[in-house]
């Protein structure tokens, strides 16, 4: 019994978050490593996008909850989902045309692609602060769970509660859904191919006549609905918060580099290993250890290893390790 | 006009910017937004030898100037003697464990032979080292936590003058930097960005958590100060009869010429570092360094250790963003680690080196002062716009609130159309690189 209560208690406290966690960190990873497969620099405005996507989405949410609109069991936020990756859609593409076009047809090194970004993330920035403020938002339409911890134990008699949030399932199903989707576009249709080809060799497929332009803009449009996705999701598990989107940037290129930037494949997986890392090493194990360990072996501290404000450390060593080790991640990424 | 005179020009107009702040507001602010200009023309400065000597991504501004400030409070502050009894020792012991344990691991990886043995002999390195280390240390912080925690609760400085905690400010964002450009230089370019952006969120995070070092979040306030305090100035008869001689007030007086001080000592460490820093612009080190930028393959193919060089800046310029963030936290006269935010002091200094011009050492002060002015004046700019817009709407409408109270966050937008815009057309900077 001590031992389904310690796997319960595992389930619940650790299992269940890193996977709601790692997915966020995944779709928000497939973002940056797409524009780096195919524009080839480092995005640093990608966790302001994030915030600007789901800062729309808020504000449709509210709109749609004060007429009374909403979708039952489900958020209404994921009602609002399309209006704003519709709108993140316009401001990526436009931020192309006006900024980051002019580089590409002069070619310019990585590093000033990168620079550029930085004062699209001011920009950005600024504006999701100047609409909404830089406070904390909620936009859930009430917590709500597909198993309630209370419900769990009257149904298995375990002492160990297992809750699962509404919005932790949704966030795992659309994961799923999104990934899906995005490999069989990338894998299987004509343009999906074309993309991939000109990610693997600029000039040969410039050869075969593939349009650049039409390349771009299509990973511009797949990059603001992976944002706006992954940011949403990220608002209805947790809160919206301007800064908190921002910080998102070092998990989420950790996620990427770990993976091995360039390759989807790798964004994903290494989403989960940066969410797991995050979440068991700041996860206080006294609760599990104690019914674990034989009688009177139970452990007097938190059996904390790190307390979770260094979670950002945690991200940060898995990294360096990877660097140190791996340099192109664990799914050979570029090099150039 | 000339170069020369075109850059002269250049620095009248900012001055002026000044100036007028001074003649339209009040000296008081003129005089703060100098101060700070100083220490963010010294930021920048760090900065372009980075990036405008050797090229290096450096986006952990942030980082390497809160070291600088721990160093004012871990020299300036008086130090607790009862913390220290209660397990001042007992910390450092586990410091050295700690240290110890990262050695004894590295030592490892690179004796023994290659196997499953070795990353397992490394692997319970770390994790008994660990354990031995939260074992040592927990106790101890504890320990020193307790005392007085609404006043200490840490172990406070050395007690040295604060001017002291200048250079160690320095030392100490050059030993961070040297283990961050040990691990990630030589890597790709994005790699270095990426893990200068890590590590400053761990500075940031150490400062916020580690009670015991600094006084976390509960911040250290009333450091020692290198220039004398407004009241006592006050206090001071011969003072105040000279100022009221000369017909001002001598309350407004002492908080200018304190400011003046503070200005005083910030420029000539200023002119040092430009001094230093043209002096190694020129010299071969510096052309080297140049040609290690624009031609990696060329320079190794001469003969340069190109990782090693990069090193050697990378440290050099964290420590001079060191030395700048213990001479602001000596100017606020505090340490608030809730305070260091990204934005403000990590892209902000890129834009001033952007803006200004890269690899130029002048054109990176020029942009430290303009941008740092900007920062400060576009926020009642943006009000004064905002109240202009809002003219026609009804007072309490929900829009116009909203607009007025959403004017301080035009800084942000300004400062990324200022980045875009120089970026675009005028790439080189407002004082290129010669």
């Amino acid at each position: 019994m001590d031992l389904l209560n310690a796997l319960v208690a595992f389930l619940n406290f650790v299992v269940v978050p890193g996977v709601a966690y790692g997915s966020q960190l995944a779709l928000g990873a497939l973002g940056v490593t797409l524009i780096y497969g195919i524009l080839r620099f480092s995005n640093f405005a990608h966790g302001d996008t994030m915030a600007f996507g789901t800062m729309i989405t808020i504000l449709v949410t509210w709109w749609l909850q004060a007429r009374g609109v909403h979708l039952g069991p489900l958020p209404t936020a994921l009602l609002a989902l399309p209006a704003g990756i519709l709108l993140t859609i316009l401001l990526l593409v436009i931020t192309d045309k006006t900024v980051y076009r002019y580089y590409r047809h002069h070619k310019a090194v990585p590093v000033t692609f990168m620079i550029a970004s930085m004062g699209v993330m001011f920009m950005t920035n600024g504006i999701v602060r100047f609409v909404i403020g830089p406070n904390d938002q909620r936009f859930v339409d009430g917590e709500r769970f597909i198993i309630r911890a209370r419900d769990f134990k009257e149904m298995t008699g375990l002492r160990e509660g297992l809750a699962f949030k509404t919005s932790q399932g949704i966030t795992i199903v659309t994961a799923v859904i999104v990934v899906a989707a995005l490999f069989w576009f990338l894998g299987r249709t004509r343009t999906g191919k074309s993309m991939r080809a000109y990610s693997d060799n600029e000039d040969l497929a410039l050869l075969s006549g593939i349009n650049p332009e039409r390349v771009v803009a299509i990973t511009w449009i797949i990059v603001a609905a992976l944002a706006t996705v992954a940011g949403v999701l990220y608002g209805l598990d947790k809160s919206f918060k301007p800064f908190t989107y921002f910080q998102l940037l070092l998990p989420i290129f950790a996620s990427a580099i770990v993976g091995g930037l360039g390759s989807p494949i790798g964004a994903i997986v290494g989403g989960f290993v940066i969410a797991f890392s995050e979440v068991t090493v700041t996860y206080a194990w006294k609760k599990v250890l104690t019914y674990l360990a034989p009688e009177g072996w139970e452990p007097a501290g938190l059996v904390q290893l790190l307390s979770t404000d260094y979670k950002f450390a945690v991200s940060f060593v898995i990294l360096v390790i990877v660097l140190l080790f791996r340099p192109t991640g664990i799914f050979a990424g570029k090099t150039g | 006009m000339t170069v020369p005179a075109r850059n002269l020009a250049l620095f009248a107009v900012v001055f002026g910017l000044i100036l007028a702040t001074g003649v339209f507001q009040s000296w008081n602010v003129a005089l703060a937004i100098l101060n700070m200009g100083l220490i963010s023309a010294i930021m920048a400065l760090g900065v372009n030898m980075q990036w405008g000597y050797a090229g290096l991504f450096n986006i952990g501004v942030m980082g390497f100037v809160a070291l600088g400030g721990l160093a004012a409070v871990l020299v300036g502050m008086p130090p607790v003697a009862e913390a220290w009894a209660a397990g001042g020792l007992r910390v450092l012991l586990a410091l050295v464990l700690g240290a110890l344990t990262i050695l004894g691991a590295i030592l490892a990886w690179a004796r023994l032979p290659r196997g499953r043995g070795r990353a397992l002999a490394v692997l319970a390195i770390l994790v008994a080292g660990f354990f031995v280390y939260r074992w040592v240390f927990d106790p101890a912080v504890a320990a020193i936590e307790k005392v007085n925690p609404a006043g200490t609760g840490y172990l406070g400085g050395l007690g040295l003058p604060v001017l002291v905690a200048w250079p160690v400010g320095g030392l100490l964002a050059a030993g961070a930097a040297w283990l961050i450009g040990k691990t990630a230089l030589g890597l790709r370019s994005d790699y270095l960005a990426i893990a200068t952006l890590g590590i400053a969120e761990i500075v940031i995070a150490v400062l916020k958590n580690e009670d015991w070092l600094a006084r976390g979040v509960k911040n250290v306030i009333g450091l020692p100060r290198p220039v004398p305090y407004e009241i006592d100035l006050q206090n001071d008869p011969g003072f105040v009869a000279r100022i009221e001689g000369w017909g001002y007030d001598p309350v407004t007086a002492s908080s200018i010429v304190v400011k003046l001080a503070y200005a005083g000592l910030f420029l000539v460490v200023l002119l040092a570092l430009i001094w230093l820093a043209e002096k190694a612009l020129n010299s071969p080190w510096g052309r080297m360094m140049r040609a290690i930028r624009d031609n990696e393959v060329a320079a190794e193919a001469m003969g340069k250790d190109v990782t090693a060089r990069h090193l050697q800046i990378f440290v050099l310029g964290s420590a001079v963003c060191g030395l700048a963030g213990a001479m602001m936290t000596t100017l606020d006269g505090q340490l608030t680690p809730g305070t260091y935010q990204p934005l403000r002091f990590t892209f902000l200094v890129w834009v001033m080196v952007i803006v200004g011009g890269s690899g130029n050492n002048f054109g990176a002060v020029l942009g430290g002062f303009l941008i740092w002015f900007l920062w400060v004046q576009v926020e009642p700019l943006g009000r004064w716009l905002m109240d202009v817009i809002t003219l026609g709407l009804p007072d309490g409408s929900g829009l116009k609130a909203h607009l007025l109270e959403s004017a301080a966050h035009m800084r942000l937008l300004t400062m990324g159309l200022i980045l875009v815009l120089v970026l675009r057309f005028s790439p080189r900077g407002l004082i290129p690189e010669r």
